[in-house]
This record gives C-alpha cells, sequence and structure tokens, in this order.
C-alpha cells in the first residue's frame, strides 16, 4: 500500500493552497477531489472559464477570477491530483478508501487534511422537490461549468450573499430574473458588527454594487416574505408568498433557494472526531485546535468544513494547516512553523473580521430550520416534518430513532439534505437545544460504493 | 429549464434514454438533462415524483441516473464523455412481500 506524507479530501481553495505549500516544502501530496477539475464549488471550472469561455469572466467577477492564479499555482506544484475521485472511508489510523473509474483501492497517508468545505443549508419549502426548484449555488454551479443560465422567468428566494450575487450575475449573462424575494435580513442585528466589518469593507462595497445592478435592471427585491410555496403539479409554475399580510404569485419556470451554507462534515462525523454547535449559523463544526488539527492524531480540517469563513479565509487556513502537517513530518521545527504561519494569521483575522456582520445580517431563519408539518423534510424517503413529530411522540428521543422510525436520512444523500432540520425539529418538539439533541450517527461509505467496486479491492 | 449561453463547442454525442444528444465536452451529465425539454432524472422509489438535478454539488442526490448500464450515478459529478449511454432512472418496481 502506498504511504504518502499527506492525503488532502478537496480541491477548493484550502485544499489547493495547502497542497501547494506542502508540496513545494517537500512533502509527497496528493489532492483527491470528486470534481474534475480544480477549483472547489467556489472556482468550480475556472480552468475551462479562462481557456474557452473568457467572456463569462464579464458577469462571473473578479472574485471567480482569483481562482485562476490558485489553480495555476497548484499545476504548477509537484502535488498529485486525483480528480473524479469519492472519498468514501477515513479510518483514524489514516487509511482511506477512494473509488474512481468504477475500482475501488486504499491508500495511507502520515497525514490527511480534509478541506471538503460547505454545501447549502437546506431550505425546506412546500414544494421544493418539484423539478424547476433548486439550490441558488446549483444555478450558480451551471453558470460557471456550462455557461447555462435558467430558460424563462426565474425567481430567487431566501437569504444570503450568494442569493444576491447570483441575482446580478443572472442579470448581468441575460437572464429573465422576475424577482427576489428576501426571507428576512435582520439590519438592526447586524448593524453593531459594522464597525468591525468595515476593516474588510471591500466585501461590503461588492455587495452593495451587487444591490445597486439588480434595482437598475428593474428587477424587484421584495422583503420581509414569509409563507414561501412553490406551485406546480409536475414541474414548477408559480412562486407564492406572503408580504404584508397578503398572498401573492409569480409565474416561475425556476426558482433558486439561498439560506446560506453549512459545513459539510460528512466525513469529520463518520470518523468520528468531536463537533461542536455553532449557534450563530446552526451548524456542526469539527473542535480543533488553531493549526486546525482535531482530536484524532495526524487529521486537520481546513477551510469552510472547519467553520464557514468564505474562499479566502480557506485559502490561508488551508496553508496554516499545511505548515503544520510539514513541521509535524520533520521538515520545519516549531519556530520555522511559526515564522511562516504569522502572516497567515494576519490574513485569516483580516477576512474573518466580515463574518459576525454578516452572520447577524443573514441569520438562518427558523420558518426554514423547522418548519410546518406539511413540508417535505427528507428528500430521499419523503418524509415530512410533521412524520418527524409525530415519531418524537411515539418516544423517539433524537435522530438515530426517527432515524429508524421514519426513515428520514436514511437514503441516497444520507441526511446531507435533511439531518440539520430533523435535529432541529426534535429539539423544537422536546423543548431542548440541537446539541443537546445530537445528530444522526453517519456511517462509512459516504459515497455509493457498488457491490463490483468493493470487489476490486485489492 | 436552463439554456445555453454559447453553441455547443469541442461536441460530444451522447444518447439520452436511447436518443442521440450532443453536448459540449466538460458538461456534466447534469448539465446536459437540465438543457433538455424534460429535465428529470429520476423518479423517486416511495412516491415515484420526477425528481430533476437540485444541488449540482453532489450533496442531493436528486441527480442520480444510469450511465452504461451503472444505476445511481450522480449525474452533476460525472462528465459526458462520446457514445456514453444516459438513462433516466424510473421508480424501481416494489418486491413483492
Amino acid at each position: 500500500m502506498n504511504e504518502l506524507d499527506l492525503a488532502i479530501i478537496g480541491a477548493g481553495p484550502a485544499g489547493l493552497s495547502a497542497a501547494t505549500l506542502a508540496a513545494g516544502l517537500g512533502l509527497s501530496v496528493t489532492v483527491f477531489d470528486e470534481n474534475p477539475a480544480p477549483g472547489g464549488q467556489i472556482y468550480r471550472s475556472i480552468e475551462t472559464v479562462m481557456a474557452t469561455r473568457s467572456d463569462d469572466l464579464a458577469f462571473l467577477g473578479d472574485a471567480y477570477r482569483a481562482g485562476d492564479a490558485i489553480t495555476r499555482g497548484f499545476r504548477a506544484s509537484k502535488a498529485g491530483y486525483s480528480p473524479s475521485t469519492s472519498v468514501w472511508l477515513v479510518q483514524k489510523d489514516r487509511q482511506i478508501g477512494i473509488v474512481r473509474d468504477g475500482k475501488a483501492s486504499m491508500l495511507k497517508a502520515r497525514r490527511i487534511l480534509i478541506a471538503t468545505g460547505a454545501h447549502e443549508r437546506p431550505m425546506p419549502i412546500p414544494g421544493w422537490t418539484l423539478p424547476g426548484v433548486m439550490l441558488a449555488g446549483g444555478a450558480q454551479t451551471l453558470l460557471k461549468s456550462a455557461g447555462m443560465v435558467p430558460d424563462g422567468a426565474v425567481v430567487l428566494a431566501g437569504n444570503g450573499a450568494l442569493l444576491y450575487q447570483l441575482a446580478a450575475q443572472l442579470i448581468a449573462a441575460g437572464a429573465k430574473v422576475a424577482a427576489v424575494l428576501d426571507t428576512g435580513t435582520d439590519y438592526l442585528a447586524a448593524l453593531p458588527k459594522l464597525p468591525e466589518a468595515l476593516l474588510a469593507a471591500g466585501t461590503l462595497l461588492k455587495g452593495l454594487r451587487m444591490i445597486r445592478a439588480i434595482r437598475s435592471a428593474g428587477v424587484p427585491i421584495r422583503r420581509n416574505v414569509g409563507g414561501l410555496r412553490a406551485i406546480g403539479t409536475d414541474r414548477l409554475e408559480a412562486v407564492e408568498f406572503t408580504i404584508a399580510g397578503r398572498v401573492e404569485r409569480i409565474a416561475a419556470s425556476v426558482l433558486c433557494l439561498h439560506q446560506g451554507v453549512v459545513t459539510n462534515t460528512q466525513i469529520t462525523q463518520a470518523i468520528p472526531v468531536r463537533h461542536e454547535w455553532n449557534a450563530a449559523q446552526r451548524d456542526w463544526r469539527p473542535a480543533t485546535d488553531q493549526w486546525g488539527n482535531t482530536e484524532i492524531e495526524g487529521i486537520a480540517v481546513a477551510g469552510d468544513c472547519a467553520g464557514i469563513g468564505g474562499a479566502d479565509a480557506a485559502l490561508h487556513a488551508g496553508r496554516i494547516a499545511a505548515l503544520e502537517a510539514v513541521q509535524a513530518l520533520g521538515k520545519l521545527n516549531t519556530a520555522e512553523r511559526n515564522e511562516r504561519a504569522i502572516g497567515h494569521f494576519g490574513a485569516l483575522r483580516r477576512h474573518l473580521r466580515v463574518r459576525p456582520f454578516l452572520d447577524a445580517l443573514y441569520p438562518p431563519s427558523s420558518a426554514f430550520a423547522v418548519p410546518a408539518d406539511d413540508v417535505l423534510v427528507c428528500r430521499c424517503e419523503e418524509v415530512t416534518a410533521g412524520q418527524v413529530r409525530d415519531a418524537v411522540r411515539q418516544g423517539a428521543s433524537g435522530p438515530n430513532q426517527v432515524k429508524s422510525f421514519t426513515r428520514a436520512g436514511m437514503g441516497p444523500c444520507q441526511g446531507r439534505m435533511c439531518a440539520l432540520t430533523v435535529a432541529e425539529i426534535i429539539a423544537a418538539e422536546r423543548g431542548k437545544t440541537v446539541p443537546e439533541i445530537g445528530t444522526a450517527r453517519i456511517r462509512f461509505p459516504i459515497k455509493p460504493l457498488t457491490v463490483g467496486e468493493l470487489g476490486s479491492l485489492e | 429549464m436552463f439554456r445555453r449561453l454559447h453553441e455547443t463547442s469541442v461536441s460530444v454525442t451522447i444518447t439520452l434514454d436511447g436518443t442521440p444528444l450532443q453536448a459540449t465536452a466538460g458538461d456534466t451529465v447534469a448539465a446536459v438533462i437540465l438543457a433538455t425539454a424534460n429535465p428529470v432524472c429520476r423518479q423517486t422509489p416511495e412516491s415515484g415524483a420526477d425528481r430533476a438535478p437540485f444541488c449540482m454539488m453532489g450533496a442531493c442526490f436528486d441527480c442520480l441516473v444510469e450511465i452504461d448500464g451503472v444505476p445511481n450515478r450522480q449525474g452533476c459529478l460525472t462528465e459526458v464523455r462520446d457514445g456514453m449511454a444516459v438513462r433516466r432512472q424510473p421508480r424501481p418496481t416494489p418486491v413483492a412481500p
């Protein structure tokens, strides 16, 4: 079995910057990533866009273009790269199971860096499983990776920076944006955090420019929207909502939902390492020291999967974790590691300054975290919030019992789209907090594996 | 449900439910399906409801399709290849008790 110095899972900003730095300091490094090209979701398809669709940069923007230098640096490094590869197993002894081109294999690493980023927070509303409804990040991925925009009227609903960014991008790309429905932006709560955020004024100005671009295109931004429903029989036909006590309806062929992003903890929860509940962002974060080390020897995390901080923060967190790996494997002494890390810790702090403001401005809403009885929460097994509540009333005290009672979380997504919602519903029903309720046990393999693939293991 | 901003270039031919379809090299299977008149990837086992790609980043599994005879492949993570045979997944037939 090959033994790598450093195995990195995820080719977003954290994984790529860590790989580039660690390979430059003499470690044998390979990045494993399930996408076909480097960049993660934030810089999805950056190489293709630079090479064949550079006109699209006009609406994809400078923040996206920053991925070009990151992927180039990575390609120029000695780091190995295994794209289109799913990691389905990570053990405490640092054995990793991967599957690529229908063949499964195992490898061993002296250090593992998990940099699996974020995924969108589930936003359960009536009708959210209808074809035509998708997450805003998904629509943005289509714009980046395929140069595709919604055909016909598109409505964007929810809150968060990505919602406004996507609206501005779709308008600039020529899509027909019918409306932006803001389900709650909390200016009052965010105000006290503004002075600190002003130290990262660039981010705030970018946000204001996006909102101005949306307005000047004549696209209505409706605020304090409630009662959101996706309407249609086989396909989305309209979006219904309440505003100032009135019910309104907008015809749409595509509805993009967004409620911010949450840590992707599928691997760290399956290992498992200890996690802590983040009450502001209502997600789980692996407990680490300042270098990204988890409680398991040799297993570290960096970037959004360790706590949502955005791409610029992830870039520096990746380098900090890489320096730690290089030091742990004896290629730098502690003083050298510390010396090289100072600048990255400073940059990380600067990029995180805007987060308390953004967290307060775009709070995840209880209306979606704890949906009404008739709303499907588990998309895979089609379990409603009401069925989860029934299970709790019948004695299911936590997510594992609810899973046994209702199958919520037992489908192919393995709870990625429902675990947070199920835990919130149980907590609310029992008058407890989510950390008191806990989360469903995640088990390997965390990605689908055929019996044939498993049989190909040597 | 989606349209292309650019003409398909570096064309790849796949089949979707047996019908030939032009795609651009580098497209994912899920993107190609979203650009057709019928954006559906599969029907759910529980109710048989149609599902289209939802997250496009490997998390939701709504885009599961059969690719070259292997079912339950994530369409959003799989790039099209010339000659690839993609099939939408109908609701599985319930097993008799």
